[in-house]
């Protein structure tokens, strides 16, 4: 099975060709987006790069420089403001770990004001876009396809119809040679003894569990206690009863294939088959770790639904509701919702969730590519210096 | 009419996809063949009914997987839920 593909000179492939303006911290934001404005560059949004402390400075670079690294992005102007705590020299290093792409990076304080910064961007960005018009899709097979699987506003349906769903979809793209990434760490609390035994190895197995019970004793720390608040009141009217049965429907979307790695937030991903990111669940800074791990598309189940987008990669948005698909018409992509009445089957349903992945990858656009939506947000421990 | 979902073959629940009142037929499929029991009991939308006896301390499955242990004994056909299905975490 192939797709057509960008290939990128750091051996990379993407689905989408972008030129990406990044602020180098938010106090350049401004600036960032004016360039965006003028020239059409895709505008990546960052909230930090200065103010924090040394671990969330370090998940802060893993996850910018592992966005600016994917494969969907042609080249990236970082914009910085100057004075900031992660200085040029500091973004270069983390990007030239992951990618040889190309790269600039001018500031405000050092151009001499807004107007010389946005004139100065304007020309870089133009060059870029130039280069990046020049690059053609080709054939790719579908083993160099990295796929994240995310979920969020899920109801009932999510664990016996999409995750399901998806879960078949995951084992197929396996098969193929391709590459799934399972996130969320507080949503396996209480599966951690199934994804133990899901490791290709006793070694990976073991990762498996000890990332699992590290997440729980760390908001265990911080007051709180995700094993016994779940399932909540709202699941358990909602039909769950214990929270082993919540887990497992959570982390079915990964299907049934073994664990090959396990992954830090954000972490450039190196391995094939179905691999893990130790994460949150928040749905946004969860879903930017995927992109980060080399992700170009993401696929995303809910049950409520939810418009969340990326400024790099297509997050197609997957329900199992009938009703929300029909509802939210305007931001759902796929409707998996006649594996409950019985018109198709799981196996049917993977086969065209994969089809259409494979669409994507070509160029179609998903809904909040349509609508425009770039969200962000990065994971951290600690508050702002 | 289907209105139940058997996650994996060997389960020992099935989810309703409506509501079922007590008496009601629940009507599900295993590999393509359809399957049907009465509710011994009322059985709320998407939650879930017994598709067999379950002694009490006994092993419930779902998705394939342990969910819980039964509390007390299960008939079929009944809802199973916090009433008589427990964590064994």
């Amino acid at each position: 099975m192939h797709f057509m593909g960008y290939r990128r000179t750091d051996g990379h492939v993407g689905i989408r060709n972008h030129v990406v303006v990044m602020p180098g911290c938010i106090c350049s934001a401004g600036a960032a987006r004016k360039i965006c404005e003028k020239s059409g560059a895709t505008y990546l949004y960052n909230p930090n790069g200065c103010a924090q402390d040394a671990r969330d400075t370090a998940m802060t670079l893993e996850i910018l420089s592992g966005l600016i690294a994917n494969g969907n992005v042609y080249g990236a102007l970082i914009v910085g403001l100057g004075c900031e705590s992660i200085q040029e020299a500091r973004y270069m290093e983390a990007i030239r770990k992951k990618t040889d792409k190309p790269v600039r990076y001018i500031s405000i304080q050092k151009e001499g004001g807004l107007g010389r910064t946005v004139a100065h961007g304007l020309e870089l960005v133009a060059q870029l876009q130039q280069e990046a018009r020049a690059c053609r899709r080709e054939s790719c097979d579908i083993s160099e396809l990295i796929v994240g699987l995310e979920c969020g506003g899920s109801d009932p349906t999510s664990g016996f119809s999409i995750n399901v769903v998806l879960g078949n979809t995951s084992d197929r793209l396996v098969d193929l040679g391709g590459t799934t990434i399972l996130c969320e760490t507080p949503e396996a609390i209480g599966a951690e003894n199934i994804l133990k035994r899901r490791g290709c190895t006793p070694q990976v197995g073991q990762q498996l569990y000890d990332a699992v019970l590290a997440n729980e004793r760390r908001h265990l720390e911080a007051g709180e206690d995700i094993r016994n608040v779940n399932p909540s009141p709202g699941n358990k009217a909602g039909g769950l009863t214990t929270l082993e049965e919540k887990s497992i429907g959570c982390v079915h979307k990964s299907g049934t294939r073994p664990f090959q790695a396990v992954y830090s937030y954000g972490q450039m991903v190196d391995k094939k088959g179905l691999v893990f990111m130790d994460g949150t669940a928040y749905d946004v800074a969860s879903t930017m770790s995927l992109i980060a791990g080399g992700a170009q598309l993401v696929v995303f189940t809910t049950g409520l639904g939810t418009p969340v987008g990326s400024a790099i990669a297509p997050v197609l948005k997957a329900t199992g509701n009938g009703h929300t698909a029909q509802w939210l018409e305007d931001i759902i992509d796929f409707d998996s919702s006649a594996s409950i009445t019985g018109e198709k089957t799981v196996e049917a349903l993977g086969d065209e969730l994969l089809k259409y992945i494979c669409r994507v990858c070509d160029g179609e656009l998903v809904k909040a590519e349509i609508n425009g939506i770039s969200d962000m947000a990065i994971d951290q421990m600690g508050s702002y210096c | 009419m289907i209105n139940a979902v058997l996650m994996a073959s060997n389960d020992d629940v099935v989810t309703v996809t409506q509501a079922v009142p007590a008496g009601g037929e629940i009507c599900y499929q295993r590999e393509g063949e359809t399957f049907s029991l009465a509710a011994a009991t009322d059985v709320p939308l998407y939650h879930k009914a017994a598709l067999r006896d379950l002694a009490e301390g006994s092993s419930v499955i779902k998705y394939g997987e342990h969910i819980g242990h039964a509390t007390r004994p299960i008939g079929r056909g009944e809802h199973v839920h916090t009433q008589n299905l427990s964590s064994t975490l």
